[in-house]
């Protein structure tokens, strides 16, 4: 992992009307890092990520987010960015194929370069048999595979995933895991929003968002050892509850 | 017996999405259902409370069989299903005295059984059950699920999509409810809450794996287990397993679980196969199976 941010967050603060829903945070998240950003029902994560990825103008403070600017150059970091999440994915009426080719397409990629990433991802994800299916008619963790494949059809420098795994059987959702690894290692990097803290268990960092602020930040291993306990929900529930 | 199930079996076309599931939840219980997305926990959800008939099989219900007393069990039982199902445009209050007015019941007739969840939603009573948040439309379905007083209570993923607080509230819900003698069906992919139950199922395709209480399923994992962890974690999956003597490598959090082949594992063998791959900073310790392992090695 090299130490180069590739978001950085300064006192970035959202307000509506007399509300402050994003309170002066401060963070910053290195290149190949996977990092847990969580909190609970409420607690600003939304907020706070709708300002990073340029979709909503901060009301203080400073964010860039792989170079740009989040206030005033927000159109390159849609670029530079992919997002999965489960409630939106693919498209359940399109084929494997034809979903590759539609965000392909959306993400500005060249005819020729779609067909060879097409041609990659049947091989990686040996997807082989399925390439012609719709994809409403694959197994959940199939569709989870292709839709992190998909978000990372422009070679994005981070990926932003919401609760990528929740619902998935428990091998599938270790294949996944280790599909995010391997991102990870190849440089990009991943920004995981969650309020599984299982799930945050695999983060290389988490942060903890409690009211608007940032509460605690480290390794999953430091948290522990600060709140004095061996999982992350005692840890949020601690700092959840005050 | 509040719930038997006996053989039952249903599908969809071609797609089999229950086979052949027995088991009983006595009276007072708190059984859960765990297993992923698409195991077949909602269509067995949906057959016990008498919305959808099994191909084969026979089932009852607080003592009535779930086809030919299908209006007896409806006036028995509460359910919850896994998707928000109470009127989005009624307020908390209104949605509350709808339900109770169907079963020919009134919100202060029960209110007993209801207090300590109500109380938390009634600072809201006024707003439309579409505006509440995660953890409120949940505590108002359980509600409005308990207002006619219940004697069996099911639950389809009752804390999906809501924060660990309000899971933790919940749960503690449930075990206030458990002591007025409720049985209740409970269903959730969380392997956390699995622990939090009586006795539990693990369903996967459509067939249960095993049955038992919680500490006692993690019995059924038949290796000893190992916590490694090394300084990169995608190099050291890698390198686990192109490990001859390796059985399962599962990535567990900041470890990853290890099983060996061998009767007798050798760690120091381990170790130095590791670190001859160029990985540093490598621990591997023993550790006790949780049930996601057993779920994993029994659906292998």
């Amino acid at each position: 992992m090299e130490d180069q941010s590739v978001i950085e967050v300064e006192g970035l603060t959202k307000s509506f009307g007399d509300f402050t829903a994003v309170n002066a945070i401060s963070f910053g998240v290195k290149k190949g890092e996977i990092f847990g950003f969580l909190g609970a029902n409420g607690a600003g994560k939304t907020t706070a990520i709708k300002m990073l990825i340029g979709i909503s103008v901060p009301s203080a403070g400073k964010a860039t987010v792989a170079g740009f600017d989040v206030s005033t150059q927000a159109e390159s970091i849609k670029k530079n960015i992919g997002y999965m999440s489960q409630r939106f994915a693919l498209y359940d009426d399109l084929t494997v194929k034809e979903n590759i080719t539609f965000f392909g397409g959306i993400y500005g990629l060249s005819r020729t370069r779609i067909k060879e990433k097409t041609a990659q991802l049947v091989e990686e994800l040996n997807l082989h048999d399925v390439v012609n299916e719709l994809v409403g008619a694959l197994p959940l963790g199939w569709k989870q595979k292709i839709s992190f494949s998909v978000a990372l059809l422009h070679d994005p420098k981070i990926v932003f995933l919401d609760e990528p795994t929740g619902g998935v059987d428990p091998i599938t959702r270790r294949q996944f895991w280790e599909m995010i690894y391997k991102t990870a290692n190849n440089g990009t990097t991943l920004f995981v929003t969650t309020h599984y803290m299982d799930e945050a268990e695999y983060c290389d960092r988490v942060s903890i968002m409690v009211n608007g602020r940032i509460e605690a930040l480290g390794t999953p291993k430091s948290l522990k050892a600060q709140f004095d306990t061996d999982s992350m929900n005692d840890v949020f529930l601690k700092l959840a509850r005050g | 017996m509040s719930i038997t199930i006996d053989n039952i079996s249903k599908s969809y076309g071609g797609l089999s999405a229950l086979k052949n599931i027995s088991f009983d939840v006595k009276k007072g219980e708190i059984f859960g259902l765990i297993g992923p997305d698409g195991a077949g926990k909602t269509s067995l959800f949906r057959i016990l409370t008498t919305l959808l008939l099994a191909d084969e099989g026979k089932a009852t219900v607080a003592g009535y069989d779930v086809v030919s007393d299908y209006k007896s069990i409806r006036n028995s039982v509460g359910y919850m299903p896994g998707r928000f199902s109470l009127y989005q445009d009624l307020t908390v209050e209104e949605n509350l005295n709808f339900f109770a007015t169907i079963f020919g019941t009134t919100l202060e007739e029960n209110y007993d059984l209801i207090k300590d969840i109500y109380v938390q939603i009634e600072p809201f009573k006024s707003r439309r059950a579409g505006q509440l948040s995660g953890g409120m439309k949940q505590k108002l379905a359980l509600s409005c699920a308990l207002i006619h007083k219940p004697k069996v209570l099911f639950l389809d993923e009752p804390t999906t999509g809501v924060d660990p607080v309000s899971r933790k509230e919940f749960w503690e819900m449930l075990k206030r409810l458990q002591q007025k003698q409720m049985t209740i069906l409970v269903s959730t992919p969380y392997m956390d809450e699995a622990a939090l139950c009586d006795r539990i199922a693990l369903i996967q395709d459509g067939r249960i794996l095993e049955i038992d209480a919680p500490q006692a399923i993690v019995k059924h994992f038949p290796k000893r287990l190992y916590n490694v962890r090394a300084d990169n974690m995608y190099g050291l999956i890698q390198s686990l397993r192109k490990y001859q003597h390796q059985y399962s490598i599962y990535p567990f959090g900041e470890f990853v679980h290890y099983t060996d082949q061998r009767a007798e594992f050798k760690k120091k063998e381990l170790q130095l196969y590791l670190e001859g791959q160029g990985l540093n900073e490598i621990s591997i310790e023993a550790t006790a199976p949780t049930i996601e392992d057993t779920f994993m090695e029994l659906a292998k």
